[in-house]
């Protein structure tokens, strides 16, 4: 394995300060919220969270177009990490939102489209994993990773767009509400700031932890070959 | 009336975060860890066999 490059090392310090700065910001910069109190503070860590989540997921389908066309796994070693940070944050969004949802709708869970969609995304990609843990063949495992990744990142438009389209409960940040949206909150300024602050923190965070998965790709590959070589 | 007291959610919701980003680290950690042992082993029978 290559030893760290300083870019690396110098994303870390960022995000670290970046997270930092995300949770001053959600705790204690961010105006308590008239109705709900203080848990409306986790809105900031969901936000943050759902957005690299989905966005990787994106990130992981155009990855496995690319695999497709060129055949280089150096696509299929950023694909998987795209789909492996992803799926990490994206869990956290889900049950942020869950915590969220208690003392806000009085439940931990409801079938609400927001929520199935963002469920379902989730489970595809931890099929995902499945998958390819199926699959011995570096090449058949990297192209069906590929189709998967590919047919799986149409979810990530869909739940994005879900709260959109149909009736739901499910508060929207950005765009109008359904009627029946409960638990929505005007944002001021500070909260605003605070909302962009963690998106920053989470994005800086996202492509560090990336790039450290995609270097331990690279080992898995090494590993692979050498282990393939002793055996003959 | 002021605002539901609703801190041990808000604590709930920021431990589960710090603590799944947290094993996240770690998981990555252990794997290059084991991975990195795994390659001085490979190559060191690479080396036997030459």
């Amino acid at each position: 394995m290559q030893s760290k490059p300083m870019a690396l090392t110098i994303l870390d310090v960022l995000s670290i300060i970046g997270i930092g700065v995300a949770t001053y910001f959600a705790l204690v910069y961010a105006p308590t919220e008239a109705v709900m109190g203080n848990v409306q503070r986790v809105f900031y860590f969901h936000v943050g969270t759902a957005w690299v989540g989905l966005v990787g997921f994106v990130v992981a389908a155009v990855s496995g177009i690319v695999y497709l066309v060129t055949k280089d796994m150096r696509w299929d070693r950023f694909e998987v990490a795209a789909v492996e940070v992803s799926t990490m944050f994206f869990f956290i969004t889900i049950v942020l939102g869950s915590i969220w949802a208690r003392p806000a709708w009085n439940t931990w869970w409801t079938w609400d489209p927001r929520l199935t969609t963002a469920a379902v995304t989730e489970l595809i990609y931890i099929a995902y994993f499945m998958l390819r843990a199926g699959i011995e063949e570096p090449e058949k495992r990297a192209r069906f990773g590929a189709v998967y990744a590919l047919l799986g990142g149409l979810s990530a438009p869909i739940t994005f767009m879900v709260i959109r389209l149909f009736r739901t409960i499910h508060p929207v940040v950005v765009g109008t509400a359904s009627a029946e949206a409960q638990g929505g909150f005007d944002m001021s300024g500070d909260m605003l700031t605070s909302m962009f602050v963690s998106l920053g923190a989470f994005t800086i965070l996202f492509v560090s932890l990336m790039w450290h998965r995609i270097r331990l790709g690279g080992l898995e590959e090494k590993v692979e070959e050498l282990k393939l070589k002793v055996s003959m | 009336m002021g605002p539901a007291n609703t801190d041990n959610y808000m604590i709930a919701g920021y431990v589960v975060s710090f603590v799944t980003m947290g094993l996240y680290l770690l998981s990555l950690y252990i794997r290059t860890r084991n991975l990195k042992r795994d390659l001085e082993t490979y190559e060191a029978m690479d080396n036997e066999k030459k």
